[in-house]
C-alpha cells in the first residue's frame, strides 16, 4: 500500500516500432499522471497508440517495439530504465495488467486454480496449501460461482465473462498500486460488459487501485472514468476531466467524436461520422494530424495547422487541447 | 479418458486383421515360388509337390489364411522355409536389435533435437539460430545410408589408432558374448516354450541385460558398437524434431497468454519452461509418430550398413527367398508395432492437451 | 465474382481464407517476389538451377561415356577402384584426369555423376507428378461427395499410411519386382495418400466458406465454382508439399536403389553407385563419398525450395 497521491507519471514517453519499410512511431510524446483511486480512461480509435502506450509502460512490447524517449516513473522509479528482474518483482504485484481476449490471454493446458495460485506463490511467497485456499477467496470475490470445482477447470470450458473475471482475479491477487486493462469488455457482450465493469469499481473501492483504462468505448468511458486522455495517431489531442470533456470538449476531433453519439430519444435520419481517414503512421503530415479532416479549419486561418504540430494548450487546472486554434495571441 | 483408450483399443482389432490379410496377401503376391527359390530352378515338379505338402502350400488360398489366423491366435507363426526354425525363435532373435537401434535413435532424436530447437527459438536471428537451421537443413537432406557409411569410414579407418576409433559392424566385438540374465541368476528354463521365448527376447537386449546383471565390459562394448548406426539413424528425425519444436516455440512466444504470464511478473525463464514449452510441445509429439515409422525405415538401411542381424535386414533378405513366413510375420510384427506407437502417441497428446480429451 | 471475394475477405477472420479468396494469377506474381527476397528459396531456387543444367549440358561436359569401360583404353594402366586424380591439385599430369576416381566397373565415376542428375531429377518429377495427381483427384472426390465414397477413399489412404513408408515401397518393389520404374511406381503409391488427404481438407475449408455459399445463392455453378474457384485456391499447400515430396522422392529412390531393389546396374543412379560399393568403403572411400553428396546437394536444394516457398506463400508473414 502506498501513500503518493500520484502513482504513475509518464512524461514524453515516445514509443516506435521497426518495420520493413522504416520505423513507425506508434506513440508520440504522451504525458500524464494517474492518482492514486482514480480511474484514468486511454480513448482513441483503433491503432492510435492506446495500446501501445501501456505495453510500453509494462515492458510487454513485442520484439519489433522500443521506447525512443521518455520516463515512465512509478512512484520516483523510472519503469523504462529497470532491469528485467525489478520489472518482473513489480509486474502482477504493484502494478497489473488484464487484456482485450480473456479466452487467448489465459493459458489451454493449465487448471485455472493453478494460474491464479501461482500469482501467491512467486509474489507472497505462500505455501501451496496457502495458495489455493486464498485462490478459492479470491475467485470467490470475483464472483465466480462455484470456485471449487471451477479451480480444477481450463480456459475452455469457460465463457467470457467467467474468464475475465479470473484475468482480474489475478491481477488484484497482492491489491496492486495500479491496474491497466487494455479493452477488459471489447470482447465480451454487453451484458457482460456491465458486469464487469461493476466488479472492476467495486474490487477498486477496497483496494484504492487507480485503474488505467483503455477503450475506444465512449460508453464505457462515461460509467468508469474520473479523467480522460485522447489520443489520435499516436498524441494526445485532448486530457481533462470526464464530464468537461464529454459536455464541452475544445479539440474538434473530441467534438467530432462527442457529435457521432447518436441520443436514444432524438430521432435522427443519419449517424454523424467523421469525414475521411486517419492518415498511415508511414505517412505522417508535417502538421496536425488531424487538420485534414478538422471541420472548423474553414472558419480559421490555419496556417500553422498544415505546417507545425500543435503543443498542447493548457486551458485551465486539468483541461487542455493540442489545438492551434486555442493559442491566445 | 479411460473410455477413449478403451474405444481406441477396440478400433485396433479390425485394424489388427486388416493388417494380417494385407501381408498375407501381398506375400503371396510376390511372383516366383518358394521352392524353386529355395532349391533353385531345375527343381523336378515331384521335389516342388513334396516341398509344397510339407510346407503346407498345396491347399487352397483360403484354407491357408484361415490356417494361419488360427495359429497366429495361439502364437504359432510357423517355421521358416529358408532357415527351417520357428518363425518366433528368429523373431526373438532379430527384433531386439531393431529396438535397440530405433528407441536409442528415438531417444537422442528427441533430447537434442528439442534441445537445438528451444535453443534456437530463445537465441532467434542471432548466428546460432541461422546456424542450428542451416545444419537442421543439411540433417534432413542426407541419406542415412551414406552418412552411415561415412561415419564408418570416419570413426573405423581413420581415427583407428586413437581413442575415438568407434567399431564400424556387429553388436559386440569378436570374441565377446552376451549372457542373457536368466542364465546368470541360475534361472531354470526349459528352452523352447513361450516362457523362455518371452525371456530370450528380453535378453537379447545386450545393453539392457548387460545393465541389470552388471556385466560392464558387455554394456560398454554394446554401447560402443551402437554409438555410430544411432548417430546416423537419428539425423534426419533431429533435424525435423528441432525445426519443429523451434517453429512451434515461437509462435507459442507470440501468443497472448505468454504476455499475460509476463504480465504476472513470472520470471522468462520460468515463462519459458512452465507456460510455453508445455503449450510448444503439442505439435512435436503429434509428429513424433510418423517419426518413428521414419526410424523403421531408416533401421533397414542402418543395419544393412553396419551389418546388424536386425528385423529390417532379415525381411530384405526374406523378400528375395520368397520365406513367406518370415515375410508374413516379420511385417505384420512392424506393421503392429507402428500401430502400438501411433496409439500411444494419440493417448499421451490427450494426456498433454486438455482440449483433447472431451473426445 | 471478385467483388463478393472482396466483401467476404474483410468479413471472414480467418487468415489462411484470405489467401484462398484473392486472384490465383496475382498471388503467383506476389509469391515469386517474396520468394527471391528470403535466402533460402534464393539459395533453393539457384541450387535448383544448377542441377537442371548439369542435366541438361551433360553430353557436353561429362568427359566420358558413363558406361565406357576404360581398361586397355587409357595411356596408362589404371587400378580398379582408383581415387580422384585432379591435374589442378598435383596429381602426375601424365596420368588421365579423373576428378572422381574409377569406379568398380574401370568406369569413370564424374561423368556417371554427372548423367545420375538426369536421372535422380526424372525420378523426383515423376514420382510426385504420379502421386499428385492421383492425391489431389481422390482427394477433391471424396471432399467434393463425401458420404461412403470419402470413407472408401480415405480408409485405403489409411492402410497406406498404416506402414513406416520405405518398407512399404519394398514389400511394393518385392511383388512387382526390382527396377527402376517399379520402384517409382511405390513411391509414388507411398507418397500419394498426404496429397489426398491434403486436398480433401482444403477442399473441405473452401466449401464450407461463406463466399461459396453465397456464390451458389446467386446462381453460380458448383462444378464451375470447383474448378476455377475452390481448386486453384487450395493448391498452394499442395505446391509445397509436392516441392519438399521431389526430395523426399529423391532420398527414397536411392535408398531403395542402394538396396538393390531400384535402379539397376549399369545404371548411374547415385544410389545403385553407392550400393554396389558399400562394401569397398574403407578401401575406396571416393566410390561412396560422391554420390552421396551429389543426392545430399540435390535433396537440398529441394529442401530450400520449398522452405522457401513455404515462407513466401504464408499470409502470415508480413513483408
Amino acid at each position: 500500500m502506498s501513500t503518493h497521491p500520484i502513482q504513475l507519471e509518464v512524461n514524453n514517453l515516445t514509443t516506435c516500432f521497426r518495420t520493413s519499410t522504416g520505423n513507425v512511431t506508434a506513440v508520440d510524446d504522451i504525458s500524464f499522471s494517474l492518482k492514486k483511486g482514480e480511474t484514468l480512461c486511454i480513448v482513441g480509435e483503433s491503432g492510435c497508440g492506446k495500446s501501445v502506450s501501456a505495453l510500453s509502460i509494462m515492458g510487454l512490447l513485442p520484439p519489433s517495439g522500443y521506447v525512443k524517449s521518455g520516463s515512465a516513473n512509478f512512484h520516483n522509479d523510472n519503469l523504462l530504465s529497470m532491469s528485467s528482474s525489478q520489472l518482473e518483482r513489480l509486474r502482477g504485484n504493484r502494478i497489473s495488467m488484464i487484456f482485450q481476449d480473456p479466452g487467448s490471454s489465459l493459458n489451454p493446458v493449465m487448471r485455472i486454480g493453478d494460474q491464479v495460485s501461482e500469482i501467491f506463490k512467486i509474489h507472497l511467497h505462500m505455501s501451496k496449501k496457502e495458495s489455493e485456499r486464498k485462490t478459492l477467496e479470491m475467485l470467490r470475490q470475483v464472483e465466480i460461482p462455484d470456485p471449487e470445482s471451477r479451480m480444477l477447470a481450463y480456459p475452455h470450458e469457460l465463457s467470457g465473462g467467467m474468464a475475465q473475471r479470473v484475468m482480474i482475479a489475478m491481477a488484484l491477487v497482492c491489491s496492486p498500486d495500479i491496474l491497466i486493462a487494455d479493452e477488459p469488455t471489447t470482447a465480451l457482450d454487453v451484458t457482460i460488459q456491465s458486469q464487469i465493469l461493476n466488479l472492476m469499481i467495486q474490487m477498486q473501492s477496497k483496494t484504492e487501485t487507480a485503474i488505467l483504462l483503455i477503450t475506444h468505448d465512449l460508453g464505457v468511458v462515461a460509467e468508469m472514468a474520473n479523467n480522460v486522455l485522447v489520443m489520435y495517431c499516436g498524441q494526445i489531442v485532448e486530457y481533462g476531466d470526464v464530464k468537461t470533456v464529454f459536455n464541452s470538449p475544445v479539440h474538434p476531433y473530441t467534438k467530432a467524436l462527442m457529435q457521432s453519439i447518436p441520443i436514444i430519444g432524438e430521432k435522427t435520419k443519419r449517424l454523424d461520422a467523421i469525414p475521411g481517414r486517419v492518415p498511415s503512421l508511414n505517412l505522417l503530415p508535417p502538421g496536425c494530424r488531424f487538420e485534414k479532416r478538422c471541420s472548423e479549419k474553414n472558419t480559421n486561418i490555419t496556417s500553422d495547422c498544415q505546417e507545425k504540430i500543435p503543443p498542447i494548450f493548457n486551458l485551465n487546472d486539468n483541461h487542455g487541447s493540442r489545438c492551434w486554434l486555442e493559442k491566445e495571441d | 479418458m479411460t473410455a477413449y483408450i478403451i474405444k481406441r483399443l477396440l478400433i485396433s482389432i479390425p485394424v489388427l486383421f486388416g493388417i494380417l490379410l494385407v501381408t498375407f496377401v501381398l506375400a503371396r503376391l510376390i511372383p516366383g515360388d518358394p521352392c524353386k527359390a529355395m532349391l533353385g530352378e531345375k527343381a523336378t515338379i515331384e521335389v516342388c509337390e513334396k516341398f509344397d505338402k510339407r510346407f503346407g502350400l498345396d491347399k487352397p488360398i483360403s484354407t491357408q489364411f484361415f490356417l494361419y489366423s488360427k495359429r497366429v491366435i495361439v502364437g504359432d507363426f510357423g517355421n521358416s522355409i529358408r532357415f527351417s526354425r520357428p518363425v518366433t525363435q528368429i523373431l526373438v532373435e532379430r527384433f531386439p536389435v531393431t529396438i535397440e537401434l530405433a528407441l536409442g535413435g528415438l531417444v537422442v532424436a528427441i533430447i537434442v533435437g528439442v534441445f537445438l530447437g528451444i535453443v534456437s527459438a530463445l537465441k532467434h536471428n542471432t548466428s546460432v539460430d541461422v546456424g542450428t537451421m542451416v545444419l537442421a537443413n543439411i540433417g534432413i537432406s542426407m541419406p542415412v545410408f551414406w552418412l552411415g557409411l561415412m561415419l564408418a569410414y570416419l570413426f573405423g579407418l581413420l581415427l583407428k589408432d586413437t581413442i575415438f576409433w568407434l567399431p564400424p559392424s556387429g553388436r559386440l566385438t569378436a570374441g565377446l558374448s552376451s549372457i542373457p540374465f536368466f542364465e546368470v541368476w541360475g534361472w531354470d528354463v526349459v528352452s523352447g516354450t513361450a516362457k523362455s521365448r518371452v525371456l530370450e527376447f528380453f535378453a537379447n537386449h545386450y545393453i539392457f541385460n548387460a545393465l541389470i546383471t552388471g556385466n560392464w565390459e558387455i554394456f560398454k562394448d554394446a554401447i560402443r558398437h551402437m554409438i555410430l548406426p544411432v548417430i546416423a539413424l537419428s539425423t534426419i528425425p533431429m533435424a525435423i524434431i528441432a525445426r519443429m519444436t523451434r517453429s512451434s516455440l515461437l509462435e507459442v512466444l507470440g501468443r497472448d497468454y505468454i504476455r499475460t504470464a509476463r504480465a504476472k511478473g513470472i520470471k522468462n525463464t520460468n515463462v519459458v519452461t512452465k507456460h510455453a514449452l508445455r503449450n510448444a510441445m503439442l505439435p512435436v509429439v503429434t509428429i513424433l509418430g510418423l517419426q518413428m515409422g521414419g526410424l523403421l525405415s531408416g533401421a533397414v538401411l542402418t543395419e544393412t550398413v553396419f551389418g546388424l542381424a536386425g528385423v529390417g535386414r532379415m525381411l530384405v533378405e526374406a523378400i528375395y527367398a520368397r520365406d513367406y513366413p518370415i515375410i508374413q510375420t516379420f511385417t505384420v510384427m512392424v506393421a503392429v508395432a507402428y500401430m502400438l506407437i501411433n496409439l500411444i502417441v494419440d493417448i499421451s497428446y490427450g494426456f498433454l492437451d486438455p482440449r483433447v480429451r472431451l473426445e | 465474382m471478385s467483388k463478393l471475394g472482396r466483401v467476404s475477405k474483410t468479413l471472414s477472420d480467418n487468415f489462411d481464407e484470405d489467401l484462398l479468396l484473392q486472384e490465383p494469377m496475382s498471388v503467383w506474381k506476389r509469391t515469386f517476389k517474396r520468394l527471391w527476397s528470403r535466402r533460402s528459396g534464393k539459395i533453393g531456387l539457384l541450387l535448383i538451377g544448377f542441377i537442371f543444367l548439369i542435366a541438361f549440358t551433360a553430353p557436353i561436359i561429362a568427359p566420358y561415356d558413363p558406361q565406357e569401360v576404360l581398361i586397355g583404353k587409357e595411356i596408362v594402366k589404371l587400378k580398379k577402384r582408383e581415387g580422384p586424380c585432379i591435374h589442378m591439385l598435383g596429381c602426375d599430369s601424365a596420368k588421365p584426369q579423373h576428378l572422381m576416381g574409377i569406379d568398380g566397373n574401370y568406369r569413370d565415376q564424374y561423368s556417371r555423376i554427372i548423367y545420375g542428375s538426369r536421372i535422380s531429377l526424372s525420378i523426383g518429377f515423376s514420382t510426385v507428378a504420379f502421386a499428385v495427381t492421383g492425391g489431389v483427384l481422390l482427394g477433391a472426390l471424396a471432399a467434393f461427395f463425401g458420404g461412403w465414397i470419402d470413407n472408401i477413399i480415405m480408409r485405403l489412404m489409411d492402410v497406406i499410411l498404416g506402414f513406416p513408408s520405405l518398407l512399404l515401397a519394398i514389400a511394393i518393389v518385392a511383388v512387382l519386382g526390382p527396377g527402376i520404374r517399379n520402384a517409382l511406381l511405390a513411391i509414388a503409391i507411398v507418397t500419394l495418400p498426404a496429397y489426398a488427404r491434403l486436398t480433401r481438407a482444403s477442399v473441405l475449408t473452401v466449401k464450407e466458406l461463406d463466399f461459396v455459399k453465397a456464390s451458389i445463392t446467386l446462381g453460380a455453378s458448383p462444378t464451375r465454382l470447383l474448378l476455377f474457384r475452390i481448386l486453384p485456391n487450395s493448391l498452394t499447400p499442395v505446391v509445397v508439399l509436392a516441392t519438399l515430396g521431389i526430395a523426399t522422392a529423391i532420398l527414397d529412390a536411392a535408398g531403395l536403389s542402394f538396396l538393390g531393389l531400384g535402379a539397376q546396374p549399369p545404371m548411374p543412379e547415385w544410389g545403385t553407385m553407392l550400393g554396389s560399393e558399400r562394401n569397398q568403403v574403407f578401401s575406396a572411400p571416393h566410390l561412396v563419398f560422391f554420390p552421396g553428396i551429389a543426392i545430399m546437394i540435390t535433396v537440398l536444394s529441394f529442401n530450400l525450395f520449398g522452405d522457401g516457398l513455404r515462407d513466401a506463400l504464408d499470409p502470415r508473414l508480413n513483408d
